[in-house]
């Protein structure tokens, strides 16, 4: 891969959810090494937008073209996107009831590595990334987000993401629902998943979590489009200012 | 750490040939009875086994009653009633004797055990092992220290040879040949199967197992199975089995009966996975006196048409009955399983968990009983059915039944019917899973109460077969 190629490249994407049309245009480039935060209101689209981009079946593409490492993954299933190096951390976690976290893991780690890690080393790898989350050992044995804390889900997403080293994680709303320590924790795991070769995607409400993970760029979602994008500074406009004068100032220069 | 080691394995033989379960190997028999059921077949299979008089006249007591009971009319009855009974054989004698011995089992049948796993298994855990190769067990060991604890281990035939007082006391007091029409055809042609005796106080710490497996082309298999424990005992009593594919259909109708004394424990564990053309008509029940504890496993896959009800009467005060069973239901398969207590003492409690799938058009019914008596006072009953459908096509119903005549009892149930969800796909699938394989972890996760009672390689095994079951490489 050149270095002028994007990671990721969204090309005037339009998605449709049961006949509606969600997505209106989307357009987004990505390059590895970079931190791209989204912004936005509720039922702005972002979270279709993370779906989209990792392939839920009920979100379809209805024009333009999502490309990562330079191919069209439009039609790749989710696993396929999985193992090419995507992930997502999700906005709502489902529980499944029955399957506990080490088993799943263990087998996650297995499908995207293409390869088993011999029991020992994965436990030792598992417990060190499980010691900076300050997950305990007791979640081990439980099922997938069957009964956890809103936090806690947000935290075996993270520790997920760190054990499949993606290279781009999509992050839907992580640090909603954290503490003040869990903010903090969650966001030096975030920022471990970044390096020069891979790439973040960030989707919050809060300008909070910005002060640990500081993106190059800020994008603002409304009505299924990016109408904004700027540097770090314009989250910081969007907290104190709210989405209004963005809004504004697009009818206005529409009018112009 | 049993739980997560099982689904490793399973994790890692995801993709394994299970051919191996349905080869059929040459049929070689000693004797081998005509089609259908005369008095002349009853009495030359009595005769065969050199059985005593009283045995002979039950059995034909029990063809009568067989001839003359009329099918059921629930359960599936255009299955039921497409049995050709005249068309089956009822008995088959695969080796002259049975042999105590892995070096005098017959060469053909070794090899089918050996590709069984038996002499493997044996090693790994096995107390004991009685397998049964068609009518009638040819392989048989029993350890030492059970020998020597006074523990009987003994396929059902060796059992009347050498303990006929024990066994002419409780045969057929659990479960009468006049119970129903396949009792009655137990009762009549019955071969095989084990009787385990287990003297007072005595704790068996290893399962006690027997692998099953039908192999003759329209062949019945009819065993009959005994377990007492005396007071205060323990027993865990494991079956598993397999059969392989054929082309017409066989029938299976065992009898299994339970009888727990004061303050014994029995846990019976069945995994079966006979062939899709089986019919799988199965009367197991079980008497639990005052303090006992009977649990019935129960792991049904395979067959055409499986119709089984484990049954726990409690006849003894604070004696405590449960059922847990599971059920997967393909294509033209049904599934009809359940379970029922009786509460017939004061301070009995019973606990039913059943859980099916049903997938590619498959069937599953839950058809449950909890009957309460008068007098029955301060007794619990907790029943909780899940279903999950893998689609639109596939069917799940429940027939719950209760009959309480007793006001100060406690009664619960609790019945749901779900899908495989989409989102819980998306989410393992958004994890590198395949599809089959997501499936395959939400499946297991379903059943996995079921599974964490079972020991780790039947948990293995069969995590492996509802693997196979999912990616539809089997049957
Ligand atoms: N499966 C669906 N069926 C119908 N409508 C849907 C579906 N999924 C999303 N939508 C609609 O699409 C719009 C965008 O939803 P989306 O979840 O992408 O918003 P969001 O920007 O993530 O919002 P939030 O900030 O509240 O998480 C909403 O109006 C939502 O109701
Ligand atoms: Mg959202």
């Amino acid at each position: 891969m050149t270095a002028k190629q994007p990671l990721l490249s969204v090309q005037n994407l339009h998605v449709k959810v049961e006949d509606k049309e969600i997505l209106k245009g989307v357009d987004l480039n990505i390059y590895a090494g970079e931190v791209h935060a989204i912004m936005g209101r509720n039922g702005s689209g972002k979270s279709t937008l993370s779906y989209t981009l990792i392939g839920h079946p009920r979100y379809v593409v209805t024009e333009g073209k999502i490309l990562f490492k330079g191919v069209d993954i439009v039609e790749m299933t989710p696993d396929q996107r999985a193992r090419n190096g995507m992930a997502l951390a999700f906005q709502y976690p489902v529980a499944i009831p029955g399957v506990s976290v080490s088993n799943f893991l263990r087998a996650s780690v297995k499908a995207i590595r293409g390869k088993d890690v011999p029991v020992k080393e994965f436990r030792q790898e598992l417990k060190a990334q499980m010691k900076k989350l300050g997950v305990a050992d007791e979640f081990l044995g439980r099922y997938i987000n069957d009964g956890f804390s809103g936090g806690e889900k947000k935290r075996i997403e993270i520790l997920q993401l760190a054990l499949l080293k993606p290279a781009l994680a999509v992050l839907d709303e992580t640090d909603s629902g954290l503490d003040i320590d869990a903010l903090k924790i969650v966001s030096e795991g975030i920022n471990n998943l970044s390096n020069p070769e891979t790439a973040i995607l960030l989707i919050t409400h809060y300008q909070r979590i910005l002060n640990y993970v500081e993106p190059q760029f800020v994008h603002v979602f409304q009505d299924g489009r990016i109408v904004k994008s700027g540097g770090g500074e314009l989250s910081k406009e969007l907290e104190a200012r709210g989405y209004d004068w963005v809004l504004q100032e697009l009818t206005s220069s529409a009018v112009s | 750490m049993s739980a997560e080691l099982i689904q490793d394995q399973t994790i890692g033989n995801i993709g394994n040939d299970y051919s191996q379960y349905g080869f059929q190997d040459k049929e070689d028999y000693i004797f081998k009875s005509g089609r259908g059921l005369t008095k002349e077949i009853v009495t030359k299979i009595s005769e065969m086994k050199n059985e005593p008089e009283w045995m002979l006249k039950y059995r034909l007591r029990a063809l009568d009653i067989f001839l003359k009971k009329p099918m059921p009319r629930w359960g599936n009855c255009n299955l039921l009633d497409s049995i050709d009974f005249e068309n089956i054989f009822y008995f088959v004698r695969s080796s002259e004797k049975s042999a105590k011995n892995w070096d005098d089992v017959p060469e053909g049948i070794k090899q089918t055990f050996d590709r069984l796993g038996i002499p493997e298994a044996e090693r790994k855990f096995l107390a004991g092992v009685t397998a049964q190769y068609e009518s009638e067990v040819v392989y048989h060991s029993i350890r030492e220290d059970l020998l020597a604890q006074g523990v009987i281990f003994l396929d059902m035939d060796s059992g009347l040879r050498e303990h006929e007082d024990i066994i002419r006391k409780h045969f057929g007091t659990v479960i009468p040949a006049a119970d129903n029409k396949f009792s009655a055809l137990n009762s009549a042609v019955w071969s095989g199967g084990s009787f385990v005796w287990v003297p007072e106080g005595v704790k068996i710490e290893i399962p006690l197992q027997a692998y099953f497996r039908i192999n003759a082309e329209n062949m019945g298999q009819f065993e009959r199975t005994l377990i007492i424990a005396e007071p205060g005992s323990f027993v865990h009593y494991i079956e598993g089995c397999t059969a392989p594919t054929y082309s017409t259909d066989s029938l299976h109708s065992a009898v299994v009966e339970l009888i727990a004394l004061p303050g014994s424990h029995i846990r019976y564990t069945t995994i079966q996975n006979w062939s899709k053309n089986v019919y799988n008509l199965v009367t197991k029940r079980a008497v639990a006196h005052a303090d006992s504890k009977v649990e019935w496993v129960d792991g049904n896959l395979g067959s055409k048409l499986t119709m089984k009800y484990p049954s726990i009467h409690l006849v003894g005060p604070r004696a405590h009955g449960e059922v847990l069973s599971i059920a997967f239901a393909g294509e033209d398969q049904h599934q009809d399983a359940g379970a029922k207590m009786v509460h017939a003492a004061p301070d009995t409690t019973s606990l039913i968990i059943s859980k099916s799938i049903s997938k590619n058009g498959g069937r599953t019914s839950y058809r449950g009983l909890v009957k309460v008596y008068p007098n029955a006072t301060g007794s619990k009953s907790s029943v909780k059915c899940d279903a999950l459908l893998m689609d639109e096509k596939s069917r799940s119903d429940t027939y719950p039944t209760m009959e309480i005549d007793e006001k100060d009892v406690t009664i619960e149930h609790e019945a749901t019917v779900s899908k495989v969800g989409e989102e819980q796909l998306f989410y393992l699938m958004s994890r590198g899973l395949t599809q089959d394989e997501a499936t395959a972890m939400i499946i297991n996760g379903f059943f996995e109460p079921f599974t964490k009672e079972l020991p780790l390689e039947y948990a293995v095994e069969l995590n492996r077969l509802i693997q196979l079951e999912m990616s539809g490489s089997v049957g």
